[in-house]
């Protein structure tokens, strides 16, 4: 079943637009940066960016951290939204039961599936990223924010360590969408429910009166991968960012199992 | 193949399915009738473990509703879905993948199969989105059969089809249930029902009100319809046993046409047909069920 879902996603055209629009957005500020020259002042706007035009090679993290706000959550969140409802609003998902797809199989491959989208999504925009930063900044020895210089082999793992902590991110706001999706039979109520939780998330973390609930706030450490970038690297946030996912991924997904398997499927 | 006892469901107050006890045997082909919103949809749902009973239980090819029983099971259910951007090979390729059974390597085979069967052994490669309706009411029916399976269980499958692409299903199912395949239809079609079924079960209001042979609630009526010129003649030879006076002809109470027949000939009489009159199914039906439940009347 797992094998299913992939093919369906593979080849279904809204995955591949969606990612490369994904991949756009760093491209064309990229290229912005590269004909103006004039990169944000340190300290503001997305991580990363005042720093890559003496390197490129610190492209795919500026690119990840640029994407990661809102794009990148808003594609995960109408893709999972879109598992079960979007079956159910088709009517396959009578048909995919009664083959006999055991309900508990199904959720499972489209979880797998899900996490297949927000991967492949995440690594086309370090790849790309990597591909323009170089082209048009040239590369060098990666800097660390801390202004050390990181070794090829450490800078490689430290990229791949944010893309695993970015796609773990994006599991906890795919199991607030697949829940969501065992409830409703609209897929864009789904996605649109899991995106207004973002949101509303975005803004109290931003909001100096909510101090008191935010780090348990879904979004409060998803832009904590930059402290991979540091040296040494500041783990606090990272911890903590992976353990409060952890308890989200686990809450959502055990709801959307529990409702998913005792619901009528009236679709 | 099919045993239900005190299948219950409620939605909230709304009793949709109410005590409902069917049998359905290996070998039939059981036609399941029942005006708009009697329950028939929410029936079929919770014989294939769609909707969970709020009580009573279902019995499905002599085990639980589950993996294993509903493998063998082929079904239709209110009008086939696909993922419309692929093609209808695709489409059952990816159906066949998603369940247990069969091997990978036997898979063409299966899907070239079911799609002769309904005769869309030639389709292209469009996307079903551009398909007719009477292609994806095709298509479905090909899903369904795509396993083999010893029960099929169809809801309104000729709809959207035309009168050849009916009489093509129809004697599909014929043949599927001669090779064994035990087929139950839901339908609001009374002539559907009547052209294929061997035992029916008709549905109002959640309840069963009639079921058994079919044949059984076309018995003869004991009335024989007499064509014939010389009306007069007729009525003045058979006296009170007449019932009705046309035209035409006369309706007659007899237990015997051949009888009659000759008496009539015999009395020089002449006869140009003599139809012994049968209840029909549509008047059993009418009979058990009240006014259609999506009738709104104040």
């Amino acid at each position: 079943m797992i094998a299913v879902e992939l093919r369906k996603l593979l080849r279904r055209p809204r995955t591949w637009v969606s990612i490369a629009l994904l991949a756009l957005l760093p491209t064309i500020v990229a290229v912005f940066l590269a004909v103006s020259d004039v990169a944000p002042r340190p300290g503001t706007g997305p991580a990363f960016l005042s720093a890559v035009l003496d390197n490129g090679a610190l492209y795919p993290a500026a690119a990840l951290a640029i994407v990661l706000p809102l794009f990148l959550p808003v594609a995960v969140a109408v893709v999972a939204g879109d598992a079960i409802a979007g079956e159910a609003q088709a009517g396959t998902l009578r048909y995919l039961l009664v083959r006999p797809v055991g309900r508990t199989r199904l959720l499972v491959a489209k979880l797998v599936s899900v996490m297949a989208y927000a991967l492949l999504a995440v690594v086309v925009v370090a790849v790309t990223g990597y591909a323009v930063g170089t082209q048009l900044f040239g590369s060098g020895p990666l800097p660390s924010v801390s202004g050390t210089e990181l070794s090829t082999g450490a800078a490689t793992l430290r990229t791949v360590l944010a893309v695993l902590y970015v796609g773990w991110s994006m599991l906890g706001v795919a199991a607030v969408a697949l829940f969501l999706s065992t409830v409703t039979d609209s897929p864009l109520a789904a996605a649109l429910g899991a995106i207004a939780l973002l949101v509303t998330s975005g803004v109290l973390v931003g909001l100096e009166a909510s101090a008191s609930v935010q780090p348990y706030l879904p979004t409060r450490y998803w832009l904590a991968f930059v402290d991979l970038f540091r040296d040494p690297v500041l783990t606090r946030d990272l911890v903590r960012g992976t353990a409060l996912q952890g308890v989200y991924i686990a809450v959502f997904l055990a709801a959307a199992w529990a409702n998913f398997t005792t619901k009528d499927v009236t679709s | 193949m099919i045993r239900t006892d005190g299948l219950t469901k409620r939605y909230g107050r709304v009793t949709a399915v109410d005590d409902l006890t069917l049998e359905v045997r290996e070998g039939d082909r059981f036609g399941f009738l029942g005006p708009n919103g009697s329950g028939k949809t929410t029936t079929v749902r919770m014989l294939l473990g769609l909707v969970l009973p709020t009580s009573g239980a279902v019995e499905l090819l002599g085990g639980r509703v589950g993996r294993a029983t509903l493998a063998e099971v082929g079904a239709l259910v209110e009008g086939p879905a696909f993922v419309s951007h692929l093609s209808g090979r695709a489409n059952l390729r990816l159906s066949d993948a998603a369940g247990p059974g069969g091997t990978r390597s036997s898979r063409r085979r299966r899907v070239e199969e079911a799609l002769e069967q309904v005769g869309l052994d030639g389709v292209d490669r469009r996307p079903v989105r551009a398909y007719s309706l009477g292609m994806r009411q095709r298509l479905g029916l090909a899903a369904a059969l795509l396993r083999r399976p010893r029960l099929l269980v169809l809801d309104e499958p000729t709809n959207g089809l035309d009168p050849q692409g009916i009489r093509e299903v129809r004697d599909l199912l014929l043949e599927l249930n001669r090779q064994g395949t035990t087929v139950f239809l839901s339908s609001h079609l009374l002539s559907e029902v009547e052209a294929l079924c061997t035992r029916i079960g008709v549905l109002d209001r959640g309840r069963m009100v009639l079921q058994g042979e079919l044949g059984q609630f076309q018995q003869p009526t004991g009335l024989v319809q007499v064509l014939t010129d010389d009306v007069a003649q007729a009525v003045a030879l058979l006296g009170p046993v007449v019932q009705e006076r046309y035209p035409d002809g006369v309706l007659v109470r007899s237990d015997d046409p051949v009888r009659l027949n000759a008496a009539l000939v015999g009395a020089g009489v002449r006869v140009r047909a003599l139809n012994p009159q049968r209840r029909t199914l549509e008047a059993a039906v009418l009979e058990a069920t009240g006014d259609g439940t999506d009738r709104v009347s104040a």
